[in-house]
């Protein structure tokens, strides 16, 4: 009896806690009160006309962008606190197709457009670059890799330093966990998307460094952004990573990251401020905090 | 009269008291129902949760591709969804916990509980509680930092993280439960039988091995159970220095466990990748479970000789 009676016990707090959750996800109902100034602690540069804003702005799509993004979603709204944004990560594909069948306000993406998506009346707006650096142990003699070698030592095909000049030394791979954004950047530039054979799947930029540092045979990739002096970045074709060269396009691992618009179809006055916010000058800072590099001006 | 008024009043205080009393038991029982009644609606809360929100994925990907699968790409064109590298290497990995663990460990116990004197006794227990109070984050860190590099150096390996380095870690994170439940288990063993057997003439050591260990068998392997539990269950170490790759498992290979290839991918999951980590953590806790069980019916089995 005192068993049941425990269990039945147990099942009726379980409900009762469910029914707490149900109605925990009210929304705040700030949207229609108090425009301006009231927004307190917020460095608000912008003007107080823009906050009288209002509205939902949908974007999703690409999944490495989330950084950045998240962000400017999290400055924008904190301006213009009448205005929702929402932002779904659901891959760049879904976001080109968002975009061009409406269900998206502003689709996302972290490659350029296709000539037939383009040609299909959508436009595209970076606003941000991102650039990824080839990182080797510092006692690696390699300095300079081509876009193929890079390639024949993730897919595996290279397997000792000596053939890519470097010392007689076997090739380890350090890379990110699947779903990550830099190694989706890293295997869709370099094209080896699926097809790398890791031999360490670390779970943050600074581990992947770490491990690099820790192993002289180790190569990776990090965040440009991210990389210190505890490991050699080696150059790609001939040309360093850094802020300039992926600005003026002639580091070659880099992708844009994109805002997807329908031509002709009227974005909402937030969408557009969003955007105009994403792409001003102030967004800079949100960018290099976010680890990318800014569009340059 | 007055003296009986005094009476009625004494008693008057009396009862009112013991009403009192009465009812501070009562509530008193009832916080501590509501206590106990919380720990179990936690476990029963997230064991539905669990089967819940791990099911889907299985329904979807089949329960017999989702276990027996030797392939596990998540984000790839074509997922594949196969969990059986991360089975074995739980199972791989643990065994070598054990392996390694349990001598070191029941011997530490026979020393502690019959040979080393009170004093020696005293600096080596507190040593091997501290060891069970280290975080795991900090044997991930150490076993990183030197454990992988020295059996990189050791075996003459292009990539240090591997199985054999998550063995070694988890043999000694397991140690203070195999060392603390034994020697509980040797300190109960009637001194009687011992004494028995050292008149018939046997010496200490094989009193010890013939005597006390048998007779404190279950609690023994109680504690064993226990390791598994914990080896099972680890996650933050064993993520620092097994390379976290989807191998199956092998000893010089970079492997995921069960409980890595769901911390590893959770941050950025989403979807039917999202749904099949639900689904690895379930057949996780359904370890547990088994594990458990285990235990209990060992604890129980001591009770009664």
């Amino acid at each position: 009896m005192k068993k049941i009676f425990a269990i039945v016990l147990a099942g009726i707090m379980m409900l009762s806690l469910a029914a707490c959750g149900g109605t925990g996800s009210s929304t705040p109902a700030a949207a229609s009160s108090e425009p301006a100034g009231a927004s307190g602690g917020t460095p608000a540069s912008s003007a107080p006309a823009a906050s009288t804003l209002s509205g939902k702005v949908t974007t999703g799509g690409s999944t490495s962008v989330e950084k950045v993004v998240g962000a400017f979603i999290e400055a924008f709204m904190a301006e213009n606190s009448g205005v929702d944004v929402t932002y779904d990560p659901t891959g760049s594909g879904a976001g080109i197709t968002g975009a061009a069948e409406g269900t998206l306000d502003i689709g996302l993406s972290s490659r350029a457009l296709k000539d037939d998506e383009a040609a299909g009346g959508l436009t595209a707006t970076t606003f941000a670059l991102d650039g990824i650096a080839i990182i080797v142990n510092s006692e690696n003699t390699v300095e300079d890799l081509t876009l193929e070698q890079i390639k024949g030592l993730a897919t595996g095909e290279i397997t000792n330093w000596s053939e890519v000049g470097g010392p007689d030394m076997p090739v380890v791979l350090v890379g990110r966990e699947a779903g990550s954004g830099t190694r989706d950047g890293f295997e869709s530039i370099v094209d080896v998307k699926d097809a790398c054979k890791y031999d360490q799947e670390l779970t943050s930029t600074g581990a992947v460094i770490a491990g690099v540092a820790a192993n002289p045979n180790a190569f990776g990739y990090a965040s440009l952004s991210a990389v210190d002096d505890t490991v050699k970045a080696v150059t790609v074709e001939g040309v360093a990573a850094s802020e300039a060269t992926v600005q003026d396009g002639t580091y070659k691992i880099q992708r844009p990251f994109v805002f997807v618009t329908k031509d002709g179809a009227e974005l909402s006055e937030a969408a557009q401020a969003f955007i105009e916010f994403a792409t001003s000058d102030a967004a800079s800072e949100l960018i290099v905090n976010a680890g990318a590099v800014p569009v340059a001006k | 009269m007055k003296e009986t008024t005094l009476d009625n009043s004494i008693e008057s205080k009396r009862r009112r008291r013991r009403a009192l009393k009465k009812t501070i038991e009562k509530i008193m029982n009832a916080v501590f129902f509501v206590c106990g009644a919380a720990a179990i609606a936690a476990v029963a809360l997230i064991t539905v949760y669990m089967v819940v929100s791990g099911l889907p994925a299985i329904r979807e990907i089949g329960l017999l591709d989702f276990l027996f699968g030797t392939e596990w790409k998540s984000t790839a064109a074509e997922p594949k969804f196969g969990i059986l590298p991360f089975i074995l290497t739980s199972i791989w990995g643990t065994l070598g916990a054990i392996v390694i663990g349990v001598p070191v460990g029941l011997l530490t116990a026979v020393f502690l509980s019959k040979v080393a004197s009170r004093r020696v006794a005293s600096v080596v227990r507190p040593a091997v509680e501290l060891l069970a109070g280290i975080p795991s984050v900090v044997y991930g860190l150490i076993g990183m930092m030197v454990l992988v590099p020295a059996v990189m150096e050791l075996f003459h390996l292009k990539n240090g993280t591997c199985l054999f380095a998550a063995i070694l870690v988890l043999a000694i994170m397991i140690l203070p439960s195999i060392i603390s439940v034994s020697e509980t288990a040797l300190n109960a063993v009637p001194p009687e039988y011992e004494e028995a057997s050292l008149a018939l003439g046997a010496t200490k050591i094989e009193t010890i091995f013939k005597v006390s260990i048998p007779a404190a068998k279950s609690g023994i392997v109680a504690g064993i159970v226990l390791g598994i539990g914990r080896a099972i269950g680890e996650a933050m170490a064993v993520m620092m220095v097994a390379g976290n790759v989807a191998n199956m498992p092998g000893l010089f290979k970079s492997v995921t466990f069960l409980t890595t290839a769901v911390a590893k991918e959770m941050s950025y999951a989403s979807g039917l990748q999202k749904q099949a980590l639900f689904s690895i953590a379930l057949v996780l806790f359904c370890f547990i479970m088994l594990i458990n069980s285990l235990l209990n019916f060992f604890l129980k089995k001591g009770e009664k000789p």
